[in-house]
């Protein structure tokens, strides 16, 4: 179970940097005016975001006055059961993909530049070699010096084959020749890796439209999955990334990498929030294995520090 | 850059400045604001905190109450407590008297440290002869793209052997490489790596050691949320950083993590990384930073800009068609040349005073398509016709239109552009002609107005 100690490895990092804000917070056995405000300093630090977390806060504050409880141990579990309940009800939230026929999957990768779409996709594309099914790459970022390059040596890795044109080619069109080279290879799955762009840039944003049109069309009925790929050191522009390219795609999911990183990914809470996309995966480093799926519990708990909540000591 | 928090100061203030007088509680919802702004713009919490103290004290003193312009008087407390949490002086890039000079480039994955080398490494090719090495031994094809990207701007590069692990043996080659071509300034492109990574971090600490680097700038994404403090302090703590590199400002992040790393490290950002080209960076100045955040729109980027352009000559032109009381055609057509030379359309417009304020005026809206259009349709007429512009009637505008791939109502357009222009110029040469000035309406359909 070498795989999984290392992503539990990943995870108590994640846990620890947490802990100690809120087990001091929760292990006082006062609630008080500074209870409050340092539960607010936890989540805005953890960049939750300023607004989510008063609303977050003030539910909070209504459902324990409702419930009628009063000690830190009690808010905790009720808030730690809010925020799950939250993200839970996304639906697919946590679920990896399903790679289902009729085939090919087609799963579009976007994001910000350096939010580790590449990564990302060699790490799906191990993922899924593993359990037997046939992946193709679409190296349709074409802008970047060495992005085709680098998508190469992540399908040497694990046998998968690129479809590739020249740099600085039209993006759209090594899409539409990886799913048709997909098609009549019988690939289970398609993995467009795409250019990084900020969602400010509008030409950019469009280009990537082009490529959704493409793929929607020729497609048939295979499923296409639009991930975004976000980075957990991100802050509060997460959000905004995620609405713009959600109003030009539409996005199905996230994928939040460097989550080895000890930021704490709080944005994702604003994201699930207000637009419902649901967390499919997490990366937790720059292996192949690094990737596993989006554990809503354990986030919630690592998000909290649930490390024995209650102990006085 | 700042957009989001600029517009919300700028809103909070407008409110202020509406009222006739300020009292304790206009403060105080004032500077919830304040607080909600910066911690969206992703400020450091804790930086905040202290801000917002600092502004109450002094904006709840009496200076403020009795003054007769509130509002302004809160906006000059904020700035000056930004500008001061920022840092007031640029920071230059260190060259060593003894060369070569040493850059270390350091951050996280992915933000932004193959493309910022290059860009410092292209600036300072001016003169300089920099060398660029790739130190990335883990990402795959990072020594290709900082290759590739070497060559595409005439830069010196240098990389590991096939098969090279060992990142102390390639800055070695790289020294020795420097030395017998003549390279002054050696860049170092490493991995990146995580903060918290203590091996990974070594490493570096180990590179550190060997050299020791002129300058160790810290490659941080302007996007970054909460955990850039931390980020900055654990590279400072571990390498003593000399500067930091604030990269993706062209996107619409708050970049709130500048004012913060300032402030916990007390290291200067030296240079901000402004778009995806590799001349897309720019000395972060936080003086002018603090004015935009307020508002005040980057009038000192803009008088820069305008000088730049000057050099080539064509101002002296405008100026002394204008000394004739004269506006043409080919006035407009050679202005329109230089506002497309001081660079991307939406990095001008963003340095104009108030702009941000106006709804729709989005930088994205105004793309350089229209300004190409624009300029077509002065090519597509014959001289006669550019210094005459009257005699273009229908048939004229027809052809025109034809010419330059536009439409008629393109070419009406220019031609109300224009005569809105000439008369603003007349006024402008009765000024003086102390400098150059840009006109209304030149790139919307209805034209828009600067404040």
């Amino acid at each position: 179970m070498a795989f999984f100690e290392r992503l539990k490895q990943g995870l108590k990092g994640v846990r620890e940097r947490w802990s100690g804000g809120l087990s001091l917070l929760f292990s006082g056995g006062v609630v008080d005016e500074a209870f409050w405000e340092n539960l607010e300093e936890i989540l805005i630090s953890g960049d939750v975001g300023v607004d989510l977390t008063i609303s977050l806060i003030d539910s909070l504050k209504r459902d324990a006055e409702e419930k009628r409880i009063r000690t830190p141990e009690e808010l905790f579990r009720l808030f730690e059961e809010m925020i799950s309940s939250r993200l839970l009800a996304v639906p697919f939230m946590g679920e990896p993909l399903p790679v289902t026929p009729p085939s090919p999957s087609v799963i579009l990768l976007v994001g910000v530049n350096g939010s580790g779409k590449t990564t990302t996709a060699g790490k799906l594309a191990s993922r899924w070699t593993k359990e037997g099914k046939k992946v193709i790459f679409a190296a349709a970022d074409t802008f970047r010096a060495a992005a085709i390059e680098q998508l190469k040596v992540w399908g040497d890795r694990s046998g998968v084959r690129v479809i590739a044109q020249q740099h600085g080619s039209d993006a759209a069109a090594v899409a539409f020749d990886a799913l048709q080279a997909a098609k009549a290879s019988g690939a289970d799955v398609l993995i467009v890796d795409t250019a990084g762009r900020l969602h400010s840039k509008h030409n950019l944003m469009e280009e990537l439209g082009k490529i959704h049109r493409v793929l929607e069309k020729e497609k048939g009925d295979s499923r296409m999955e639009v991930l975004l790929v976000l980075d957990s050191v991100m802050g509060q522009n997460g959000l905004a990334q995620a609405e713009t390219f959600n109003k030009m795609l539409p996005l199905t999911g996230v994928v939040l990498t460097k989550y080895d990183n000890t930021a704490k990914g709080g944005i994702i809470l604003a994201i699930a929030h207000s637009l419902k996309i649901p967390v499919r995966y997490v990366g937790l480093g720059e292996g192949e294995d690094d990737l596993r799926a989006f554990d809503v519990p354990e986030f919630v708990k690592a998000l909290l520090g649930d490390n024995g909540h209650g102990q006085g000591n | 850059m700042f957009d989001a928090l600029r517009e919300r100061l700028e809103g909070v203030l407008s409110k202020l400045k509406s009222r006739g007088r300020l009292t304790e509680s206009d403060v105080d919802s004032a500077l919830r604001e304040v607080r909600r702004g910066l911690l969206e713009a992703d400020v450091d919490y804790k930086v905040v905190k202290t801000l917002v103290e600092a502004i109450k004290i002094r904006a709840v003193g009496k200076d403020v109450l009795e003054s007769i312009t509130p509002g302004q008087q809160v906006a000059a407390i904020v700035y000056e407590e930004l500008s001061a949490l920022m840092g007031t002086e640029p920071a230059p890039l260190a060259i060593s008297s003894m060369p070569p000079s040493v850059y270390l480039m350091v951050g996280l994955q992915g933000g932004g440290k193959t493309t910022t080398t290059v860009k410092i490494a292209k600036k300072l090719s001016a003169g300089h002869k920099p060398l660029v090495v790739a130190c990335d031994l883990r990402r795959p094809a990072a020594v290709e793209q900082l290759r590739i990207l070497a060559e595409q701007s005439k830069i010196g590069f240098f990389g590991p052997a096939a098969g090279e692990s060992d990142v102390l043996s390639v800055v070695r080659g790289a020294v020795k490489f420097a030395s017998e071509r003549l390279y002054d300034v050696i860049l170092l492109d490493t991995a990146g790596r995580l903060h918290a990574d203590e091996e990974l971090m070594e490493e570096l600490a180990a590179m550190k050691r060997q050299l020791p680097p002129t300058e160790i700038l810290l490659v941080v994404d302007a996007m970054t949320g909460q955990e850039a403090v931390k980020v900055a302090s654990a590279f400072h703590e571990k390498l003593t950083i000399t500067g930091v590199v604030l990269s993706k400002l062209d996107g619409d992040a708050r970049g709130g993590a500048a004012l913060a790393i300032r402030q916990v490290t007390g290291v200067p950002v030296k240079l901000a990384g402004v778009g995806e080209g590799t001349d897309a960076l720019e000395v972060f100045d936080s003086r002018r930073m603090a004015q935009r955040i307020m508002g005040m729109g980057d009038v000192m980027g803009l008088a820069e800009k305008i000088r730049e352009m000057a050099d080539s000559g064509g101002a002296e032109k405008i100026a002394e068609s204008l000394k004739q009381k004269k506006f043409t055609l080919e006035d407009l057509l050679l202005q329109f040349e230089q506002i497309e030379k001081m660079g991307p359309l939406d990095k001008v417009l963003e340095m104009i005073p108030g702009l941000s304020r106006m709804k729709g005026m989005g930088a994205d809206e105004l793309d350089a398509k229209r300004l190409k259009q624009s300029k077509a349709v002065i090519q597509s007429m014959t001289r006669e016709e550019r210094r005459e512009p009257s005699i273009i009637k229908g048939s004229r505008r027809r052809r025109i239109a034809l010419g330059s791939g536009t439409s008629v109502q393109m070419v009406n357009q220019l031609l109300a552009q224009y005569e809105q222009m000439r008369k603003l110029w007349k006024q402008f040469g009765k000024q003086g002609g102390k400098g150059l000035r840009l006109p209304k309406g030149l790139f919307g359909g209805g034209g828009f107005r600067f404040r």
